[in-house]
């Protein structure tokens, strides 16, 4: 397998304590309670259900957290820079060109009256000196890594003419065009089929091993992030539930060790051997989030 | 169960432009079925429901639905008898309604008489308590938002509906809960499906038979335990299989 | 996990499930005002506004004086405790016309936004939904208006009606609704191809009932705050009309004419020209601050 990071190497982030307030007219909303975690030159998965402060969490580090919401940290270090007292132009110039994320709702992140060659390009004239030429030609480049057919056709689309999952791959070539450290991706591939979706991983894939990018891959599938990460966090109320080496995930004899909400996860799931009438829905207790 | 065809689409072809997306597409489903649809991404999975549904109004072949052939235009009644669930839950219903304005739409476009009792009705077939009846969307789950959509999509008591990928945009949790309200819905009233899907195993969950598409093409039609048993005959739909297990990293 | 204590009134219209339309709708509103509340500026732009319509209401009140009644002998009086913004040429109390003179800026700014907002609403939606034709036409015809200043074309139309407030009022409006049409093109343009249009058309509504019941009410925010931040503008262009003799004709207290009154003698008796001014300049300031606050609250997705 893969060599592990050497314990000298730095990490690329270190979150102690994450929290994530929204101050809304009604009250406070935590959405995320305490999370901490490093990330090295690895594929970290964030599981759990709707609403439990996954993308937040992606959303935190970049310092992307809409209005009424407010970040506090006991540490957030990207490669030894303290991001909670940057200013912030110098977060600025981190997103996008060191740090990236691939948004959760592709064709709302898109620019609804620019094709999405236009937007693509842009993102990479944003932080390489280019010509619109060469731009174009990155992008168009880029459109076929992340297994576009025709993508001199699909560059001058709008984002509504482009399917679900065209759209998708859209914002990834966007994110990786500029080439970040890390990569965070919210439900990435949720609209694509199974074959593309496993090639658009296998891109993630080899940015990781062979450029030493970090992954943070955002997912409600659970298989895949089984097959695909090193490590999982199963998060729930904006908490950390258990964080576990991914392949256990699935590891029937390892049930017993199990957080009763993972184990609630994963029976949720069809299965194609193991038919039923009925799938098994989530029970939850309270006395998770204490 | 009525053996008489709901759907027949003959040499459906679909353009956008230059581009062919839909290429002489043939299958029907029976009434009473649930026909699921797999393949590849922007293959016209749901270039195909749109034509069905009539929001896409250029498209060459034949498409009867309920024993009549269907012209570009529909007409009112059409939409009585076939609806359609979208796939982004969070796109698909208006910022500014509430559930309540969401549902009484439909009806007083067709003029229905006893609208009220029948938002309440369809509410409770989905699930969704009352106390929801006067929240906007964004005061909803993305699992809620959906039950509105498909509360939306029944609120005209269709025979039809359209799924297009129901539940790729939810968490598991509530992918259990909708395929599940949605399998009940189905063998109460006798509803006939078309289910836009990626994930092979909810296709396998919810329907009979399959079409397996690639570039517009149907490439397979078979049945849910065909798929189940992994014996499917062509290489894409094996390759969909394999696929579907996961993650595969080539070792060194 | 909201954490909160609140009760009756607050705690009926915050709740999550409301159990009637009307309920549903204060409960929106509340919380918009919440959430317009927590910005100052906007307040304050709110207090100004809220200011001139109560000036204008009560503006017999208000006034101590006629703001017609000339009296020779107390021409350009210096501000004081009688006239607390002097006098001007004719004697007029300065202070009184002022607040005669909200009356005069308020029903210019009703008029041109009654009849501006709804017109380019319908016409920039028509355009956007119903692209093709129609969409060039209109739009042409939006460009060919756009191309000329505002203030310019005012000019023009006034010119060819024949000064007076109901020609500026006209040659505004003529002037003011093509950047509502491109705004609420614009809109419609992305709102056109969401899901939720594409399934109110799969319910079978007819094109008008989309347009006006589906496109419209989601345009309107970024129009309401849209032709707050323009009450701005207007104010001005009326102003400059009436500053060139082309608007409210004497002795109509209006507030750009009295400063054209005032400007020559802006050096030797500074207040003839100054408090209109100042009336001008607080108002436009006060419906931006509005309208920024409003485009907070209202455009937020
Ligand atoms: N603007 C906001 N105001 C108040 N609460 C908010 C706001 N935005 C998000 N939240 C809350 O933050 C919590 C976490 O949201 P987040 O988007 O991180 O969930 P998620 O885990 O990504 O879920 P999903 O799988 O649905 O994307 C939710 O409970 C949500 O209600
Ligand atoms: N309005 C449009 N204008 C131009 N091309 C379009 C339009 N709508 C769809 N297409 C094209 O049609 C093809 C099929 O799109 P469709 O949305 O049907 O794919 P799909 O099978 O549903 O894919 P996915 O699984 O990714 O949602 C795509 O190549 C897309 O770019
Ligand atoms: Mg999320
Ligand atoms: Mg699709």
């Amino acid at each position: 397998m893969r060599a592990p990071d050497s314990p000298t190497e730095q990490p690329l982030l270190e979150l102690d304590n994450l929290r994530v307030n929204f101050h809304t007219a009604t009250g406070i909303v935590r959405a995320v309670r305490g999370l901490s975690f490093t990330l090295g030159r690895e594929r970290l998965g964030i599981v759990g259900e709707s609403g439990s402060g996954k993308s937040m969490t992606g959303r935190a580090i970049l310092d992307l957290i809409p209005h009424p919401g407010e970040v506090q940290a006991d540490k957030l270090v990207y490669r030894g820079q303290n991001l909670l007292t940057m200013d912030k132009g110098s977060r600025r110039k981190l997103r996008g060109r060191h740090i990236s994320m691939v948004m959760q709702d592709p064709k709302f992140s898109l620019n609804p009256v620019k094709t999405v060659g236009e937007q693509i390009a842009e993102a990479y004239r944003v932080h390489h000196k280019a010509s619109s030429r060469e731009a174009k030609e990155r992008s168009l480049t880029m459109l076929e890594a992340v297994q576009i057919r025709e993508p001199a056709r699909v560059y001058d689309l709008y984002p509504h003419e482009v399917s679900g999952g065209m759209g998708q791959r859209v914002m990834i070539a966007m994110m990786l065009i500029a080439e970040p450290d890390i990569l965070i991706a919210d439900e990435p591939t949720s609209a694509l089929d199974v074959t593309v979706q496993l090639q658009v991983l296998k891109i993630l894939d080899d940015l990781v091993t062979s450029r030493g990018m970090g992954l943070i891959f955002i997912s409600h599938d659970l298989h895949l992030v089984q097959s695909f990460c090193d490590r999982v966090i199963v998060m729930y109320g904006g908490k950390a539930m258990e964080t576990l080496p991914a392949a256990e995930l699935a590891d029937e004899s390892a049930r017993a060790h199990r957080h009763p909400y993972t184990l609630g996860l994963l029976d949720c799931l069809p299965d194609l051997d193991h038919r039923k009438d009925k799938l098994a829905t989530l029970k939850r207790d309270p006395a998770w989030l204490a | 169960m009525n053996t008489n065809p709901a759907i027949i689409v003959e040499k459906l072809n679909v353009s956008f432009g230059d581009s062919h997306v839909v290429k002489d597409l043939s299958f029907s489903v029976a009434s009473g079925e649930s026909y699921g649809i797999v393949g590849e991404s922007g293959s016209g999975k749901s270039t195909v429901l749109r034509v069905l549904a009539g929001l896409n109004r250029e498209w060459g072949g034949d498409v009867t639905i309920l024993g009549s052939k269907q012209p570009k235009v529909r007409d009112k009644a059409f939409y009585r008898a076939v609806q359609m669930v979208f796939q982004d839950p969070y796109g698909s219903l208006h910022p500014k309604k509430t559930v309540d304005d969401t549902l009484a739409e439909p009806l007083a476009i067709h003029g229905i008489e006893d609208a009220e009792a029948r938002i309440e009705r369809a509410m409770k077939d989905v699930g969704l308590p009352n106390s929801f009846r006067f929240r906007f969307p964004h005061q909803l789950s993305g699992g809620q938002r959906q039950r509105v959509a498909i509360a939306r999509a029944l609120v005209l008591e269709p025979r039809i509906l359209l799924l297009d990928e129901p539940t790729s945009a939810l968490d598991v949790s509530i992918q259990a809960e909708v395929l599940n309200l949605l399998q009940a819905l189905r063998k109460e009233r006798n509803l006939t499906y078309i289910l836009v899907s990626h994930d092979l195993a909810v296709v396998a969950h919810m329907c009979e038979r399959l079409l397996v598409m690639q570039f517009g093409r149907g490439v397979e039609e078979m049945t849910a335990e065909t798929l189940a048993a992994r014996s499917p005959q062509t290489a894409y739909a094996q390759q969909l299989l394999v696929a579907s297990e996961g993650f595969r990293r080539q070792t060194a | 996990m909201t954490e909160q204590t609140s009760s009756g009134w607050t705690a009926w219209l915050i709740t999550d499930s409301p159990v009637s339309r009307r309920q549903a709708r204060l409960g929106q509103y509340y919380r918009q005002w919440l959430a317009f509340r927590r910005n100052p500026a906007a307040v304050i732009g709110l207090t100004i506004v809220v200011l001139l319509l109560l000036a204008a209401a009560f503006a017999p009140l208000l006034a101590p004086y006629d703001p017609l009644a000339q009296a020779l002998d107390k021409r350009l009086l210096p501000p004081s405790a009688i006239n607390w913004f002097g006098t001007d040429s004719l004697g007029r109390d300065i202070f009184s016309r002022v607040v005669y003179g909200s009356r005069v800026t308020l029903v210019i700014v009703l008029l041109v936004v009654i009849t501006v907002g709804p017109i380019g609403l319908l016409i920039g939606a028509a355009a956007g939904y119903l692209g093709g034709w129609v969409d060039r036409v209109l739009m042409r015809i939006t460009d060919v208006f756009l191309a000329f200043p505002r203030l310019v074309l005012a000019l023009a139309f006034v010119a060819a009606l024949g000064p007076g407030l109901e020609n500026a009022v006209i040659a505004i409006a003529f002037t003011a609704w093509p950047p509502y049409a491109r705004v609420a093109r614009a809109e419609t343009l992305i709102i056109r191809n969401q899901d939720y249009i594409s399934a109110v058309r799969l319910q079978g509504a007819s094109q008008w009932r989309i347009v006006l019941r589906h496109v419209v009410p989601m345009c309107l925010p970024s129009l309401i705050v849209r032709s707050t931040l323009d009450m701005a503008g207007i104010i001005l262009t009326a102003a400059g009309l009436g500053f060139l003799g082309l608007g409210a004709q004497p002795p109509i207290p209006e507030w750009g004419a009295m400063i054209s009154a005032g400007r020559e003698q802006i050096f030797d008796q500074w207040w003839v020209a100054t408090f209109p001014g100042l009336a001008i300049c607080v108002v436009a300031l006060g419906f931006n601050l509005l309208g920024d606050g409003l485009r907070d609250v209202m455009d937020a997705r």
